[in-house]
């Protein structure tokens, strides 16, 4: 990353006469300003599985009606997200509950989905084939006979797995996605440059004072991490901001009641946040059952922020002041409405001026990796 | 790669765990004790030190650890029978503050008593609270177990009456830590006889609950984690076969058995102390069976602090710390080992650090 290129050269040449173990698990070099890419022991990256990846990632016959991929709530052109759309469309244009996260860095993640109810991308590949709303099938059943008789899956599993027929299951199947998902990392912001190169010049005026509120007063940092070396702007924790739960308060003990009282499984879980918008908005606590958990959700990094509005879990904010507004108002997105009794401690009126958050804007702007550039409208950051 | 696989590790302990161990507590096993249908469990909520600022303005960060007690506590399945506020409802013992705090509690669903606290107290001597909560010290019957509330703020009469020129430098004194202007608290010579013939007419077979604000025990005198004649009370509560007394004001988990008295200490809404045995200047007599609570962490601003479930079982108290931000704990009484333990951590090889790393 900071190394020259020859330096890049020789270390790239000593990894290749290093023994074959090592060939294959050779870092890539990363992008300024992130981490290397944590790979479970047990799905290693290969180019081959990784091409397989996104080929399944985008395939829509995984789906009841065969029109919806992955890819059609994480679209290439839309950093992987499905904006404009304040929730995202699956089969027949069922709506769920939830804003689709952009797949971008999600491989930084320790858990996924708003609530973080599953524990690696592997996992979290499963669910959407099979939620009503989502892909709708009843079962992976169909996914299999495909990837086990078309010819260019077969092909590329024996290739990637040495595995034909019947012992191709989802495991493999999710594998391949998610090491797709792995690739997708992108860092290289201006703020990359400034903060962790000493670029004066990659960020203006206005960026730097983002910046200042941003660790300071803003106290944003607090929840959206960064570090002496890399900065994810996420904590991996769960937050109860005053989104969602806050239309929903009076509604809290009959709905938490019963689903407490329901204990349904995981799979179930899954099905009844994403078709019941007020069961939706108890957040983590569907998944861990604490109270400590009621209306939280999973902080998400703000890279590439300015590029997939909407926002927030139910994405129902639109733009990035709308944001901003809620959280110098303390947890409420109208001045002087209520605040939910279980909102999380560190979230409180934030007294910052106009100009103070249209410098903060201007920051969350600067946080954008120069492959997704094009779709940022300078000046308001959110809309493409 | 070794950080990814222990998270993912982690999370499927936690997720068990969380599961398992600090759901809500709608999976208690209750034990019945005396007749069938009988058994109860309570709510006990304590310290928030609500605080005026100017007009209708009070700190915001205490407010919120209130709103969110009351809140939770709502949600409890089973219901419990009623709930105990254990005294500093207020900072400084205003009218403002005390009127805002009954008003949070007002939202409770359930019948509540409370505890004087010397925060509520040294401004007008518990007159103003008094008329908002009822008696100072009082004792009442429950499906079979008998309930004490005490005053134990009280000191001596001269520093009360005679050494202040105002009650606000009288509250304000008070209201400090290791303040050689402040006093030891007492239960008193007057509240002492009417504990005596209160507990007279109890057959030593009840159980017996007593509320207090300060521990009826000696820990440390420099910050009131004292009552001056708490031997006293002790030798009263002794002929119980089942005494129990749960006190606020410590601020952190705490428990103890002496002879067979077990106490236990709740948490406060507002913030957490620390424990006297980190202070240089302190030798305190702190209990040594106690497991101590996390150290808080400075990021999360409702840590170290919660409010308590509590479940009487048996006619000993189990109570389950409702901890924010951080693991629920439950101390329970062992009749093997006849004190209260901690279900999870008091074997030492169980503990964690940030329980004993300051």
């Amino acid at each position: 990353m900071r190394g020259n290129p020859i330096q890049w050269l020789l270390a790239a040449s000593l990894l290749l006469s290093a023994a074959n173990l090592w060939a294959q698990k050779a870092p890539e070099p990363v992008p300024l300003g992130l981490p290397p890419v944590p790979i479970l022991a047990h799905n290693l990256q290969t180019p081959e599985k990784v091409t397989l990846g996104k080929k399944l990632f985008n395939d829509k016959r995984f789906s009841s009606t065969g029109e919806v991929a992955c890819a059609n709530c994480h679209e290439a052109d839309k950093a992987l997200t499905d904006g404009p759309l304040q929730v995202s469309e699956g089969i027949n244009k069922l709506t769920g509950t939830r804003n689709a996260p952009t797949v971008v860095n999600s491989a930084y993640f320790k858990t996924l989905f708003w609530d973080g109810r599953s524990p690696s991308l592997e996992d979290q590949a499963l669910h959407p084939f099979v939620n009503p709303v989502e892909m709708g099938l009843k079962n992976h059943d169909p996914i299999l006979a495909i990837v086990r008789s078309d010819p260019d899956y077969v092909q590329a599993f024996k290739q990637v797995y040495a595995k034909t027929g019947s012992a191709i299951t989802m495991t493999e199947v999710t594998q391949a996605i998610a090491s797709f998902e792995r690739t997708q990392i992108s860092g290289n912001s201006p703020f990359d440059r400034y903060y962790f190169r000493g670029e004066d010049s990659a960020l203006t005026a206005s960026q730097k004072r983002g910046l200042d509120l941003f660790v300071n007063q803003g106290r944003c940092v607090s929840c959206h991490v960064i570090e002496q070396t890399q900065a994810l702007f996420t904590d991996n924790r769960f937050h109860n901001i005053g989104v969602g739960i806050n239309a929903i308060q009076k509604d809290v003990p009959e709905l938490a009641g019963a689903f407490l009282k329901a204990r349904i499984t995981k799979s179930e879980v899954d099905v009844k946040v994403l078709t019941d918008k007020r069961t939706s908005e108890l957040g983590r606590l569907a998944v861990t059952r604490r109270f400590d958990d009621i209306g939280s959700f999973k902080t998400p990094t703000l890279r590439n922020v300015a590029v997939t509005a909407p926002y927030m879990h139910d994405g129902s904010l639109k733009t990035l002041h709308d944001v901003l507004v809620h959280y110098n108002n303390g947890g409420v997105t109208k001045e002087g409405d209520p605040v939910n009794d279980f909102l999380s401690g560190g979230i409180r009126p934030l007294k910052l001026t106009d100009a103070e958050l249209d410098d903060l804007e201007a920051f969350l702007e600067a946080l954008t990796s120069p492959e997704y550039a094009h779709l940022l409208k300078t000046g308001k950051g959110g809309a493409k | 790669m070794n950080e990814y696989r222990s998270s993912r590790r982690d999370f499927i302990m936690k997720s068990g765990a969380a599961i398992a161990a600090s759901a809500l507590p709608v999976s208690l096993v209750e034990l019945a004790f005396g007749q069938a249908g009988q058994n109860f469990t309570f709510a006990h909520i304590s310290d928030s030190h609500l605080q005026h600022i100017k007009g209708t303005e009070f700190v915001r960060n205490w407010d919120r650890g209130l709103i969110r007690a009351v809140a939770e506590t709502n949600l409890l399945t089973p219901k419990p029978d009623f709930v105990v506020f254990g005294g500093d409802l207020a900072q400084l013992g205003m009218k403002e503050e005390l009127d805002h705090g009954a008003e949070m509690l007002s939202k409770l669903n359930y019948k509540t008593y409370h505890v004087m606290g010397e925060h509520d107290y040294y401004l007008d001597l518990g007159e103003y609270w008094s008329k908002l909560f009822g008696p100072h010290y009082h004792s009442f019957d429950h499906k079979g177990v008998h309930f004490v509330v005490l005053n134990s703020i009280l000191t001596t009469d001269e520093w009360t009456l005679k050494r202040w020129p105002t009650a606000k430098q009288r509250m304000s004194e008070m209201a400090g830590l290791d303040n050689p202007n402040g006093s030891p608290f007492m239960v008193g010579a007057k509240q002492r006889e009417w504990l005596r013939k209160d507990l007279e007419k109890v057959d030593k077979a009840t159980p017996l609950v007593v509320f207090s604000h300060s521990p009826i025990q000696k820990i440390y005198k420099g910050w009131n984690f004292w009552t001056d004649d708490a031997e006293d009370v002790q030798a009263m509560l002794k002929p119980f076969q089942k005494a129990t007394v749960i006190y606020g004001h410590v601020h952190q988990i705490q428990y103890n058995q002496i002879d067979n008295i077990t106490y236990h200490a709740v948490m406060a809404t507002a913030w957490p102390w620390p424990y006297p045995s980190t202070y240089a200047q302190a030798k305190p007599n702190f209990p040594k069976i106690t497991v101590p609570m996390n150290r808080a962490n400075p990021f999360f601003e409702r840590d170290a602090t919660g409010w308590q479930f509590i479940d009487v079982k048996t006619g000993r108290v189990s109570v389950e710390y409702n901890l924010y931000n951080n693991t629920n704990r439950v101390v329970a009484f062992n009749q093997a080992t006849g004190q209260p333990e901690d279900r999870d951590f008091q074997n030492p090889a169980k503990r964690v650090q940030p329980q004993t790393h300051y």
